[in-house]
């Protein structure tokens, strides 16, 4: 198998851009990628995206982007995990790189959920859950997080301030992001006195619905070097399913994709979790922080909130996340998230981040934990 | 009328929502007097609630006291006028609900306030002549009176569900029944109307209390007795005085009424009143007992019925909630409340 | 509005229909094809009693479309007696007083309408075990 190093990465500002469309935000970004690269063509195109179908009336989106991008009749296809498509994308490219089957590949994660308004947004998140077992009962996507939540705070009897800690840190993170969605800080205080969205969640503890495109483009490591002087290695690329309803699950406060998918990598790469020196985490909700961070190996069962609040997650603490806010500051346009904390990761790593790091994670998750992919890049 | 097999009601099952609205409290926003009102107050369905799933509830219970397999049951009726939907019945979901189909006959009845007993004197005929060895007839409404009319201060939701069997089995004997009706327009809905129209004053000494009374004689004279040689007797409830006046002409003694009088404390059921006011009997009455309970349903027409308590009575009464807990089960809610669980508030 | 998918799953709605594994035994909820225990696909209908208890819960205050009509509602993980854990609404309780291991029980309602002229969607809820007075 080849190595795979990622030689470009773009993306569009997280944002409600009303006057660009799906086609425009994709176009945008995967063509700052290729600029990025100093490339005008890929052989193939792997879009990660959630449900263009439900948010835009529109699929065949391999087609589309391919087309308006001028790409011509390449290898293009879509990729969908939920909320975690943009890592199921970037897996899907490493493969196709790894494999031999293409040189150059272009990996885009694009999401328009403005579209619709926000009732129906929530309905259509609510499609990464089971819907004729979970969602058909009213259950939003906040909801059945916040139902995980409430049983790891009984099972680990954690405080909701410790929680906290995620959004608070994210958005302190996103204020230098120009990318960002929300770019300023926010207190503890006003996350826990945000409006109530599925008891015990609040508000700012969730990331918000908006639009976005991110791309990464990707070759094997021995073709790096012709393109880029600070090429970033593909060390650990995985991706493991769980059951889709968190109601079949053994225990509702791991997610035993996470922790497969990470062994997976971490064993690919030959690194442990002492020698990941920043990780992305998938803080679409502030437990997802907490859990996260305990499934890749970070933190004990039950401290992950613990840790974060110690600040053990800042910019200068021992592992620094969610580098340029986030999930939850960032923004979290589904299908694109996967992508973005690709190339916030590669910028660390290319020395253009805010966090000096020779070995990174990233954790992308789709549903309540249903698919998760988990990555580990590291300097060339 | 008497059937050619012995028969009776070989299980029951009640079923009020959980909310009331106070009758004063109506009283308040219409300008009207919050002491002169008909009951004290009215159970109010949930916004997740409708004649279909008090229905199911009802039907659970009733199979419950039977300890009855479903599949047996010749037919599922269900009297109602307020069919969640116009055009389709909601019987079939009920029967689906219990696990009764596909062997079954299956469907809505509609004679106002009378559906109830009028789909129970179709299952007493059905398992009566030999079609079918059980049957199940369902009394239940959610009823909406007009914002601001009288019937506003009564008009509730309830149900509840008899299973007809033999009488080997019954936990109450079938003696006889009559049914007397005439073209009386006390009450009314037209087609796609949201509410009903009522006479006001003409629904008292024309309607209710003619066919009422004459029901009920007719019924005593056929099976030999006057209607206070029954132990127990129950009125269709429109409100709290009705009942009361009734029994007054028919010489019923008060305390006879008052074990089957649940209007005061959740309203008018309508199709669910005389049927309710039944399970509530069926509750407290000891074997041996004997019930007389009449309904009246506008347009306009009354059925009356004679059951004897059996022995089976104590064996099966706690096996499913009683219509006390129903009622005891409360949870009160302002108007503005209801009228957005009644959708009184059009968008 | 898509009626036979409503269809299909409606009567396994009504009365908690899910599968047994006829070779290990293992009750499942919702209804499998495959036994994800021992991979049989020799399974029967299996319908649950519809007695148990809160697992977790959450009280949604920004409901998906269509089901605004009863916010703030709450919605539960319920541990069936049978073992199995069940996704749900809970209704018929005051949202103040639920609490993990709270005893519930199985009650059929709306679970939501296709506006005021398409279908009704009926399924399962889940309330507190009613008091017998
Ligand atoms: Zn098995």
């Amino acid at each position: 198998m080849e190595e795979v190093a990622i030689i470009g990465i773009g993306c569009t500002p997280v944002g409600e851009p009303w006057h660009k469309s799906l086609r425009n935000m994709a176009v945008e970004s995967t063509w700052a990628a290729m600029e990025d690269a100093a490339i005008d063509q890929v052989d193939a195109l792997i879009v990660g995206n959630m449900s263009s179908g439900n948010f835009n009336d529109q699929e065949s989106l391999g087609s589309l982007i391919a087309d308006y991008a001028g790409l011509g009749n390449i290898s293009a296809f879509k990729v969908e995990g939920a909320c975690g498509s943009g890592g199921a994308a970037f897996n899907a490219g490493v493969m196709a790189v790894a494999s031999g089957m293409h040189d150059t590949v272009c990996v885009t994660g694009v999401e328009k959920m403005t579209d619709v308004v926000g009732d129906n947004a929530t309905k259509i998140l609510a499609n990464a859950a089971d819907r004729e077992y979970e969602s058909i009962h009213g259950i939003s996507f906040v909801g059945l997080n916040a139902m995980i939540m409430r049983r790891y705070m009984y099972d680990y009897n954690v405080k909701k301030e410790d929680l906290c800690a995620f959004p608070v840190n994210s958005h302190k993170n996103a204020v230098h992001n120009k990318y960002a969605m929300f770019r300023q800080e926010i207190k503890m205080d006003a996350v826990l006195n945000s409006p109530m969205v599925a008891d015990p969640m609040t508000l700012m503890e969730c990331a918000p619905i908006c639009d976005g495109a991110a791309s990464a483009i990707i070759t094997t490591k021995e073709r790096a070097r012709e393109y880029t002087d600070t090429p970033v290695i593909v060390k650990g690329s995985s991706l493991k399913v769980d059951t889709i309803g968190v109601h079949d699950r053994k225990t509702v406060t791991s997610m035993k994709a996470t922790v497969t998918a990470a062994n997976d990598a971490y064993k690919q790469s030959g690194l442990s979790p002492s020698d990941i020196q920043t990780v992305e985490l998938h803080d679409a909700f502030s437990i997802m922080g907490a859990i996260g961070l305990e499934d890749l190996g970070f933190a004990e069962r039950g401290k992950g909130a613990r840790f974060a609040a110690e600040g053990q997650i800042g910019i200068g603490g021992k592992l620094p996340c969610c580098t340029f806010g986030g999930l939850k500051a960032r923004g979290h346009p589904v299908g694109a998230t996967g992508l973005y904390q690709i190339i916030e990761l590669s910028k660390n790593l290319r020395g253009e981040g805010v966090v000096d790091a020779e070995c990174g994670l990233a954790q992308n998750i789709g549903g309540t934990g249903s698919t998760v992919s988990v990555t580990i890049l590291g300097r060339g | 009328m008497k059937t050619i097999k012995d028969i009776g009601i070989v299980g029951y099952g009640a079923y009020v929502p959980m909310y009331r609205i106070k009758n004063s409290d109506i009283a308040r926003v219409w300008g009207n007097d919050p002491i002169r009102v008909p009951v004290k107050e009215k159970s109010v369905p949930g916004p997740d609630e409708d004649a279909c799933t008090i229905a199911c509830e009802a039907a659970r219970n009733a199979i419950l006291r039977a300890a009855l397999d479903p599949k047996k049951l010749g037919a599922v009726w269900v009297g109602t006028e307020s069919k969640p939907y116009a055009v389709k019945p909601t019987a079939t979901i009920v029967a689906e609900v219990i696990g009764a189909t596909p062997l079954i006959n299956a469907a809505d009845w509609e004679f106002a306030c009378k559906a109830g007993t009028e789909a129970l004197q179709g299952a007493l005929g059905y398992v009566g002549s030999g079609m079918s060895d059980y049957a199940m007839a369902i009394g239940v409404d959610t009823a909406q009176g007009q914002p601001a009319d009288a019937l506003e201060y009564t008009a509730a939701a309830g149900g509840s569900a008899m299973i007809v069997g033999p009488a080997s089995e019954a936990l109450a004997t079938y003696e006889a029944s009559c049914s007397f009706v005439t073209d009386t327009p006390d009450f009314w809905r037209r087609q796609y109307e949201h509410y009903p129209k009522h006479a006001s004053r003409f629904t008292g000494m024309p309607a209710y209390f003619y066919h009422i009374t004459n029901a009920a004689k007719n019924l005593c004279s056929e099976v030999g007795k006057e209607p206070n040689d029954f132990d127990y007797v129950i009125f269709h409830q429109p409100n709290a005085k009705f009942p009361m006046a009734a029994a007054g002409m028919l010489g019923v003694d008060k305390e006879k009424v008052i074990p089957g009088l649940i209007s005061p404390y959740i309203g008018n059921t309508y199709a669910g009143s005389a049927v309710l006011g039944l399970a509530a009997v069926f509750d407290v009455a000891k074997p041996g007992d004997t019930v007389l309970c009449v309904s009246y349903g506008s347009g306009a027409g009354s059925d009356a019925f004679s059951f004897t308590m059996t022995d089976k009575i104590d064996e099966v009464r706690n096996n499913a909630p009683n219509v006390k807990s129903y009622i005891g089960r409360r949870v009160s809610i302002d108007y503005a409340t209801y009228a957005r669980y009644r959708q009184k508030i059009r968008m | 509005m898509s009626v036979p998918r409503h269809w299909r799953e409606s009567v396994k709605r009504y009365r908690l229909i899910g599968s047994k594994c006829k070779a290990c035994g293992k009750v499942h909820y919702p209804e499998r094809t495959v036994c994800p225990l021992c991979k049989s696909r020799e399974l029967e209908p299996f319908q649950f009693k519809g007695n148990g208890k809160i697992y977790s819960y959450t009280i949604i205050w920004a409901p998906p479309e269509g089901y605004e009509y009863c916010k703030p509602y709450a919605a539960a993980l319920v541990e069936l007696e049978e073992g199995e854990i069940v996704t749900t609404q809970l209704t018929d309780c005051d949202l103040e007083k639920i609490e993990i291991g709270m005893p519930v029980e199985i009650v059929l309602r709306k679970l939501f309408a296709y506006g005021e002229s398409g279908i009704i969607v009926y399924g399962y809820k889940f309330r507190p075990v009613l008091p017998i007075l």
